[in-house]
This record gives C-alpha cells, structure tokens and sequence, in this order.
C-alpha cells in the first residue's frame, strides 16, 4: 500500500504535527517517500518508522534518512508489537486499503492513538461530478474511475458513523479545504478531513 | 546504479597478516594460543578513524573482497560490484575491510595450518568455531588495526550473522549493520543439507578423519559432492529452469551416467572447481558455524532478548525467492529489533536469483545499499573533527 501524493505539498502534514507530542513514537503506514515522518523529526522530535510496499519509496526513505519497513498493509501489522507507538498515523492511505476496518483496529492494538486523513467524498465539488452524472476527479483524488487504488471512499459522516459504531473516541477532528481550517458545514465544504482518534467511547 | 559511469575498482590490492600471540578461548572450550588472520583493506583510515567498514565474508569467500592480485589480474574479489570507488560501498569515503575468519582456508589461521603444538597441521584436531569466535577474534583484529568502531559492518548470508553478532557482543563498536540475506538461525532443512555436504566429505576414503594433509591426499570426490548440493541451494529454481532447464549437453540422450543435462554439467563444474581449491576441513567447520548459528538459543528462544544489547542502527534486506533464507526469516529478525526499538530499515529486493542474489548486481538492492552509506557517510562527515565517537542511539521511548 502506497500512499497518495508523493512529492505534493500536503497540507494535512502541518495539521498532523499540531497534535503530535514532541519527542513521541510514531508510526506512519503508506509513509510514502518519508517526507511527514521527516517533516516530523524535524518539527516534533519524533522518533519512529515508516511502512511502504514501493521499491521507490523504500529508497526515497533511506535517502531521507527514515527508518522505513518493507511490508503490504493488507497483511496486516503483527511485525508490531500491541501499544508500542504512542500516534499510528494513516495519511491519504484509509481510502486505498481493502479491510479498511481492520486497518483501523491494529492501529489502535499498536499505537495509544491513530491519526488518519482521507479526502471527504461528501466535499461539495464531488458532489457537483456526481450530480453532472461522472466520478470526481480533483487535486485530492486525483484519479479516473478505472485506474483508481481508491476502493474505500467515505464522506465525513460516514467515517464518523464508523467510529461510533464501533466505540473509536474521536479526539479531535480538523477539516480542511485548500489548505484552510473549514469550521461551518464540513462534510459539504471540506476537502480532506483528519481523525485523531483512541480507543474507548465518545465523552 | 546511480553515477555507474564512474565507478571503477579497487585495483591492485595486496593481503596483510595481523599475527595474534594473545590465546583466543572458542565458544567450544578450545583455547588457540597463537593465530594469524589474513586481510585486505582498501580505501584510507580518515584522522578521526570512524569511516571503517567490515565486511564479513560467507561460507566459501575469503578476505579477498575487492580488487585483483598483481600477479593473477583474473581473480576479482567477491564483492567487487559492491566495494570500490563510486560504488555502493565508496572507498573513496570508506576504509573497508575484509577478513579471512579463523578457520579459513585462505591465510588465516586453520586447519591446513602447522599446530606449534605438535609441528604438523592441525588437521582434525583443529577446533570447531562459531560465528561468535569469528566476530571476537574480528574485534581483535579491529583493535590491530586502531578502530574503535566501525562506520558499519556488513554481509550477506553467513556474513550477515557476524554482522548481527557484532551488534550483541559489541554494541558499542559499530554504528551500522547490514544484514543481507541472513536468518536468524538455520532450518531443519539447512541443516539437513549441510549434514549432507559433510557426510560426503567424511566418508570418502581419502579424508583420514581430517588428517589427509599426512597421507597427501584431499578428499576432493567429498568436497565436490558437498559443493554440488550447496550449489542447489544458492539458485531458485525459477531461476534453474531459466538458466538451464532441460537443456542437453549434446542434444540427445545418451542413456548412461555420464553428463547428459545442462544442470548436471554445471553442478559438475562448479564442484571440480571448489574442489581445487578449498580446504575440506575448513568447508566442515564453515556448515558447523551456520548450523550453530542461533543467538536467541541463550534466552530460551527468544530473538528480542538476544538482539536487547544491539544499538546500531540496521539495514536489513532479503531476497524474494531466496528459499534458503527466506524473507520470512529476515522478518523475524526485523521484528525483534522492531521489539528492541533499534532503529531499522528492512528491504524484501524482488529478485530472481535465490539465496545467491546477495552477490549479484541488481540495480534496486545496490541503489539501496548506496543511499544508505550515503546517509552514513554523511553523519561520518558531521562528526569529523568533532571527536564524537557515536555509540549508537535506539529509538527514544
């Protein structure tokens, strides 16, 4: 599993690094060519790995200086031993995995808490493609409907729908369109949605 | 790989012989009072002398890891793609080392050695070492030479074990491991097929219990058959059947025992070549020290307890078809190290080749291996003149 947006200025990166204790462990699968892990060395002093399927991004990694594991994410996370991170964090990645559920359950068996970020389906311009009879196609998903890795999409309702089902307590949640905060109306106004989310019920 | 245009060899290199009067104590009671190791060293020790790389060799190579000899221009070194200027291992940055291990054949103290105990060789009276006596006597050879600690040391296959055992016997001695190809101990399997190569080397006649040096024979039917089916164990049989699948010698069936099949003209070969040159008793000790093999064995089993001193930071790479050592293997080391809070980076390299691929030049497994000694060159670089000797740092808590 690879994650999305190699190269591309991620806006959820900084969001990220907000909620990240300084000098933490963290683990970032689909970690891409490494940048958010190096990006949070250099901000928050974390330490941690990365996990990534592609040969490219493996040596993107070494070059980048991050500690990165060659693994597919559809096998699962048993190289990782229970509540040995304190962030798991899934970037742009949820959206491509085929047991997106059981992603998200060994993330909180091996980290305190996950972090995850998928584009919003619910997004008002994906709605716009949809009502003009096509699939979306955007800087957040950036695909056509038949070369497309994304095979989980949600909308913010959804993936909060998801976390109350199965007693995931949100901790805290950030919208984003364009790289700005969105407070009014997220699930039709904002682009990429980012979870922070543990294990217990709701407060 | 990257800049392959650049890159050239070594050139003429030239072994030296550290001699050692301190007595080693084996892992098997043996105490060796006096022995020699034969080694290469190519590239220049830097002022702060942190640029040293070990290269450890596997079961059949030697200290000859790079380069040619002056008087033979044909005999390239065995990791001679991996080591030299611009190339992965860059001598222009590293001072790389390669060592003949006690036991060996090629120089160093062994079996075809003269015992000042008795004044003739040691025959089968030479002691059966370990990986572990391998690595100590390396340290000895390390403090010889004036290096505290190594840059990184590195191997593939049984290399790749001394390069793990560095990193629990002397945590503090190496920045960086490279385990390439390697398990954390043998199967029943690899087991089963070293018991077969010594069984050959045994019972044929002109083995006299290891003391044929006497007798001026060498047992090179057994070594030939132990080569042969170490041989088959090194290629993936994908690989096998491209190379040679059931391709005939001479295009029909000869419907006798002489070499009618491809395969069997190369196992063939390459036993009758092994058998010129390498020394019965040290190919014996060699599958003793892989069957040996297995750190975890002192802590009821457990690999993360074995790997708790370690404090390098890893790069560890496996093969996929490597059958021998399979990636699953390299797995199971990477997740005690992953347990241990090393920092490690692992690498499954799709290759075609099997266990042998470690050696071969494959542009993903020597571009990794180039952007990792770039990172360690760099932080060699940061350090120099600073007087910061690194003692490793395991991920924070």
């Amino acid at each position: 599993m690879s994650g999305n947006g190699n190269g591309i200025q991620r806006s959820d990166f900084a969001a990220i690094a907000e909620w990240v204790r300084p000098g933490s462990r963290v683990l970032d699968l689909g970690c891409g060519d490494g940048t958010l892990l190096k990006y949070l060395k250099s901000k928050r002093n974390v330490s941690g790995y990365g996990v990534e399927i592609d040969d490219e991004n493996i040596l993107a990694c070494v070059k980048n200086g991050v500690n990165v594991i060659q693994s597919d994410l559809e096998r699962g996370l048993s190289e990782f031993e229970d509540r040995s991170f304190d962030y798991v964090i899934l970037s742009q990645t949820l959206q491509a995995m085929k047991n997106s559920e059981r992603i998200i359950k060994d993330m909180l068996r091996v980290g305190r808490e996950g972090i995850v970020t998928f584009p919003n389906f619910g997004y008002w311009k994906n709605r716009l493609h949809i009502a003009a009879g096509y699939m979306p196609v955007s800087d957040n998903l950036p695909y056509q409907w038949f070369d497309t890795p994304n095979v989980h999409l949600c909308t913010i309702a959804d993936f909060e729908r998801f976390c109350r089902e199965r007693r995931i307590r949100v901790v805290e949640r950030k919208v984003l369109t364009n790289g700005k905060a969105v407070g009014l109306l997220p699930n039709l106004l904002g682009a990429l949605a980012i979870y922070h989310f543990g294990n217990g019920a709701a407060k | 790989m990257d800049g392959s245009t650049t890159t050239q060899t070594v050139g003429i290199v030239t072994p030296r012989i550290a001699k050692f009067t301190e007595p080693v104590a084996l892992k098997c009671g043996a105490v060796i009072d006096e022995y020699e190791l034969v080694y290469e060293a190519y590239g220049t020790l830097n002022r702060e002398r942190s640029n040293a790389v070990l290269v450890c060799h596997a079961l059949n190579a030697s200290h000859h890891a790079a380069g040619v000899y002056a008087d033979d221009p044909t005999d390239v070194g065995w990791w001679d793609n991996m080591i030299g200027p611009g190339k992965p291992v860059d001598t222009n940055r590293f001072f790389v080392i390669g060592v003949n291990n006690l036991g060996g054949c090629h120089g160093s103290t062994g079996p075809k050695s003269i015992n000042p105990r008795t004044g003739k060789p040691w025959g089968g009276q030479f002691p059966v070492v370990t990986v572990e006596d391998w690595v100590a006597t390396q340290a000895r050879l390390a403090d010889h030479l004036g290096i505290r600690q190594f840059a990184a040391v590195m191997g593939g296959s049984l290399g790749a074990m001394q390069a793990l055992t560095w990193t629990i016997k002397y945590p503090e001695r190496l920045r960086h491991a490279l385990v390439i190809a390697c398990t954390p101990s043998l199967s029943a399997q690899n087991i089963a097929f070293n018991e077969v190569a010594r069984q050959a080397i045994i019972t044929d006649p002109d083995f006299h219990g290891g003391d044929y040096y006497a007798h001026g024979t060498t047992p090179k039917r057994g070594l030939r058959v132990a080569r042969m089916v170490g041989h088959i164990t090194y290629l993936s049989d994908d690989e096998m059947a491209s190379k040679f699948g059931r391709q005939l010698k001479y295009g029909k069936l000869a419907y006798s025992f002489d070499t009618e099949f491809e395969i069997e003209s190369y196992l063939r070969y390459q036993g009758n070549k092994f058998a010129e040159y390498f020394d019965a008793n040290t190919y014996l000790r060699i599958t003793k020290v892989l069957d040996y093999f297995d750190p975890a064995f002192e802590h009821g089993g457990d690999l993360v307890r074995a790997l708790a001193p370690a404090k390098a930071s890893f790069l560890v790479i496996s093969f996929t078809t490597d059958w021998r050592f399979s990636p699953e293997r390299s797995r199971e080391i990477v997740t005690a190290l992953l347990d241990n809070r090393c920092d490690v980076t692992y690498a499954e390299i799709e290759a075609p080749h099997g266990h042998d691929a470690f050696l071969l030049d494959d542009v993903r497994y020597h571009r990794l291996v180039t952007a990792y000694f770039d990172r360690i060159g760099a932080e060699t670089a940061a350090d120099a003149g600073t007087g910061i000797l690194h003692h490793g740092s395991k991920a924070a808590a």
